[in-house]
């Protein structure tokens, strides 16, 4: 137990009893009980900072099941630095503001706060966890906080049914990854991530490494909504306003981007890494801004576009990967792009976290969020608009702000793929500068019309009523802090790079060297990237002027068409089909339940009997003579047995039966088993009876109903089931490996119990037990009779009848 | 069971259950040497109930025998199992068996062993099922 400990566990025991503060101070928001945690933890973190940066990590084990490997190992390095002052700086932000946005009288604020600490704690478990399971734990924590936070305004239908599709989506990209955690453990034997990069070189070619490797991604890219899994992001929307910022822009959704920097020592040496990870971040990439110009929702177009900055981030960390293939030769251009990466990460979470609060106050104020409702707020609500200026154009990429550095780091990233003279990437490389070219063209656009469909033009006085006034101080100060930080990083961007950066990157390359951040400048002379940067702007101002002109584009493409009908119909389609399969054979028809059983019973057995040779002979197996007596009798029983289904009446069959067990009493005097016949004549005799006292009351025996087909049918399975256990019980026999223990019986029946008659002594003396609880049996069933008789819930109907 | 007025019916099975219940009852104490046991013994005991509610009827069965089957069953039961946990006393296994010879007044030398109590139970509850399982469907119309 460490401090380490100590700030992952806060969370969790405030959460434990926050509500308790909730029922206690009324008048006071619990949000004020909440703010010190993240606050406390976010110290702790900028304290660690020096060490960190001195390239140490901080690192501390407890026990937990030492057994299986899994130990509670707490690990603070440049990486776990960056996204805990994330989760901990924006988490306290985010209270901050939800103190102001949520009503302690008209919401249930203490289930709230209980879930954002759970969220928070277990978000901190995610990034500062050195253990895959523990790790996986946190993981789903996550999800399952999410779930319940997504879902807190649960009395509406599209709560739940984004909370839903997240849950099932993330749930199922954790269960991936899950497994490729096992096979990683498989393959190198420690649940450790520092020990499995140890081991890293030893692990490609190994049979197990790809489909670790996808396991693994497919958990990082469900999380991050990475294209396809994209689409439950947009819908997770319905969340409180806080929870969107906090969690669907600023820090659940970059989870898998730090699974994707952590596992890139692992995997990343190898060209498919390279590829699935740089291509599925450049389809998001594009696939998010292009979709998000579509919407009309503030929030889902930032939705999309948090996707699209997410798939930004991706492909870059594809991008940078390539720096451990070259191992040493021309590092500092591809671990170019892991600093943008990183660099970019921490300017989406700033940017993003205060376009979401700005969206929130105008819905707050406003009580809409659609861009068509909305207009001139820029006159009553000055400080939003600012914010949202300096956000929208920060992400739109534009100086002097940081989504302009991360964007111009990003085009010279891409534009170094075409020096990559390996993976075959050259032949493509047109293909990643191209696309992101456009896609920021989009980014542009949408930036544009949140800023200007929201703030400029005239007001709408005639939809929304009354204009609305500027938001509460407090409503302002966490998006201010957030701007102001857009600026800060954005005039002085080398701020950080000693700091956060170098650790965070040497962090993702640790078998790496010479990792350096480069310095960055506002200003770097007329290159490419600056171009394209000014062909960015110009195409985008051209293309939102003209938007009228070309938006039906999407009614083309996708049209109707998205990810989320798949999903539904493949919801939908696999309740309908699981329904079909299970009414198709569970037709509640007792006949057919047993023709499944025995014809399972026959393709087993006589699949095992195929397989063996039943009629090998071991050992000395002598047959008995066969005596005339047994002749007679065999043929008798079969001609009562063959009849018993023949027989047209009820009492007939049962005369046939006890005929049949009359006969087999026979076989026991034949075979030498008197007490056996004895038992055998009375029990069957008091069944006749019993079956005779039944069936007197029972109406006459119908004639089951079947087509031929079907008749013939049951012929064959029964004709089968009889024909297997015949050849068993045949093979059985000729199998005489060992001596039979009844010798023991007959030596010592009368020597040990002073018996003659061994059977009469197995059952009393040697196997009493079977006996005393064969009487048990017994008792159990006489009493289930009588219950089943006398005890009888009649319906009021009959009772009334009876009288 | 509706009541029989067949007085030959009657008068053989006067005679007969009695001849039964001794047949049972040898049937019984002959099982650990010769064919027979608690099992046998007991639904041999049943059937010359049953032979008897079959000629008269239940009520005059439940007034020459006023037993409680249930009862009987369970008691066959108890026995069954202190006859298995008596082998604790003697720091014995659960239902361990023991025999001896003794010298009886009238009978001579007998074997007496405890496997004879574990059967005697086996017979009552064997008697106690067999009689309920009749008589609760023999007195449902």
């Amino acid at each position: 137990m460490s401090m380490l400990h100590g700030v992952i566990l806060l969370p969790f025991v405030a959460a434990a009893i926050v509500p308790l503060f909730y029922k206690l101070f009324r008048r006071i928001h619990t949000g004020w009980f909440v703010l010190p945690v993240p606050l406390l933890a976010f110290v702790y973190f900028i304290l660690s900072m020096p060490t960190i940066r001195e390239g140490e990590a901080i690192q501390s084990t407890v026990s937990w099941i030492p057994s299986l490997g899994v130990d509670i190992t707490a690990y603070l390095d440049g990486l776990g630095l960056l996204f805990s002052l994330l989760i901990t700086g924006i988490g306290t932000l985010v209270v901050i503001y939800s103190i102001y946005y949520l009503s302690k009288e008209k919401e249930a604020i203490h289930r709230f706060y209980m879930y954002l600490l759970l969220f928070m704690g277990a978000m901190l478990g995610v990034v500062l966890s050195d253990n895959l399971i523990v790790l996986y734990g946190f993981w789903e924590l996550t999800s399952l906080s999410s779930f319940l936070l997504i879902a807190f305004w649960y009395n509406r239908d599209h709560s739940r049914y984004g909370a839903l599709k997240s849950m099932l989506i993330t749930v199922f990209g954790g269960f991936a990854m899950l497994t490729g955690f096992i096979l990683l453990y498989t393959m190198t034997g420690t649940f450790s991530i520092r020990e499995i990069i140890d081991l890293a070189p030893t692990l490609p070619g190994q049979d197990m490494f790809v489909p670790a490797m996808i396991l693994v991604l497919l958990g990082a890219f469900t999380k991050s909504a990475q294209f396809p899994f994209h689409i439950w992001l947009p819908d997770a929307m319905e969340a409180p306003t806080p929870v969107s910022a906090y969690l669907h822009s600023a820090t659940m959704v970059k989870a898998g981007l730090y699974v994707v920097a952590r596992f890139s020592a692992i995997f990343a040496g190898d060209a498919l890494w390279f590829w699935i990870v740089s291509l599925t971040g450049l389809v998001t990439l594009l696939w998010g801004s292009y979709t998000a110009v579509r919407h009309t929702d503030l929030k889902a177009i930032l939705a999309y576009s948090t996707i699209s900055q997410l798939g930004l981030i991706m492909c870059l960390f594809g991008l940078g990967s390539a720096s451990f293939y070259t191992g040493g030769a021309d590092i500092a251009l591809y671990t170019a792009a892991i600093m943008t990466a990183v660099f970019h990460l921490i300017n989406h979470a700033t940017f993003k976290g205060a376009l979401f609060m700005v969206v929130g106050i105008v819905d707050h104020e406003t009580g809409t969020r659609d861009i068509r409702k909305l207009g001139g707020l820029m006159a009553f609500m000055p400080v939003t608009f600012t914010f949202a200026l300096i956000g929208t154009l920060s992400m739109a990429g534009l100086p002097p702000f940081n989504g302009f550095l991360s964007k111009e780091m990003f085009f010279t990233a891409l534009l170094s793929v075409a020096e990559m003279d390996f993976f075959s990437v050259q032949s493509w490389s047109i293909l990643f500068p191209v696309v992101a070219w456009v896609a920021s063209v989009f980014t542009f656009i949408y930036s544009l019309i949140i800023l200007l469909k929201t703030f400029t033009g005239r007001f709408p006085k005639e939809e929304l009523g009354e204009p609305p006034h500027e938001a509460s101080l407090g409503l302002l100060i966490p998006p201010g802090i957030l701007a102001l930080l857009v600026i800060v990083f954005g005039l002085f961007p080398n701020l950080l790079t000693h700091s956060l950066i170098e650790p965070a990157m040497q962090a993702i390359l640790p078998t790496l060297d010479n990792v350096e951040a480069k310095h960055i400048s506002m200003w770097h002379g007329f290159v490419p990237e600056l171009w394209m940067t000014i062909g960015v702007a110009v195409a985008g101002i051209l293309l939102y002027l003209t938007l009228k002109r070309w938006q039906r584009l999407y009614s083309y493409f996708p049209g109707s068409l998205s990810f989320s009908r798949v999903y539904d119909f493949l919801l939908k389609g696999s309740q309908r089909f699981s329904r079909i399969i299970t009414d198709t054979y569970m037709t509640g028809s007792l006949r057919h339940y047993m023709i499944y059983i025995f014809v399972f019973l026959v393709l087993v057995g006589g699949y095992f009997l195929t397989r063996i040779n039943p009629f090998e002979r071991h050992g000395e197996v002598v047959f008995a003579e066969v005596s005339i007596y047994e002749v007679i009798l065999t043929i008798v029983l079969l001609i009562a047995a063959i009849a018993v289904p023949l027989a047209k009446s009820r009492m007939a069959a049962i005369v046939l039966v006890g005929a049949v067990g009359y006969m087999v009493t026979l076989f026991f005097i034949i075979f030498r088993a008197p007490d056996l016949a004895l038992t055998q004549m009375i029990v069957e005799t008091v069944s006749v009876a019993l079956f005779l006292l039944c069936f007197y009351h029972l109406p006459k025996l119908q004639k089951e109903k079947s087509s031929r087909g079907m008749r013939i049918f049951k012929l064959i399975v029964s004709g089968s089931v009889g024909l297997l256990v015949t050849l068993i019980a045949l093979a059985v026999s000729n199998h005489q490996m060992f001596d039979s223990i009844s010798n023991y019986f007959v030596e010592e029946s009368y020597r040990s119990a002073g018996g003659k008659n061994i059977v009469n002594v197995i059952l009393v003396d040697f196997r009493g037990f079977d006996t005393f609880l064969e009487i048990m049996v017994l008792g159990a069933a006489s009493l289930a009779i009588y219950a089943l008789i006398k005890v009888r819930d009649r319906t009021p109907h009959e009772r009334k009848e009876e009288r | 069971m509706k009541r029989t007025d067949d007085v030959v019916l009657q008068t053989t099975s006067q005679v007969t259950v009695f001849i039964i219940i001794t047949f049972s009852a040898f049937l019984f104490l002959a099982g650990h040497n010769n064919p027979g046991g608690g099992f046998i013994g007991g639904l041999m005991s049943a059937a010359a109930l049953v032979l008897l509610a079959l000629s008269y009827d239940l009520k005059t069965v439940k007034q020459a025998l006023p037993v409680n089957f249930h009862y009987m069953t369970a008691t066959g039961m108890l026995i069954a199992i202190f006859s298995g946990m008596g082998s604790f006393v003697f720091d014995a296994p659960f239902l361990s068996q023991a025999y001896d010879y003794f010298d009886l007044p009238l009978l001579g030398n007998v074997e007496l062993a405890t496997a004879m109590v574990f059967d005697l139970g086996v017979y009552l509850a064997v008697v106690g099922v067999t009689m309920t399982i009749i008589l609760s469907i023999g007195e449902d119309r």
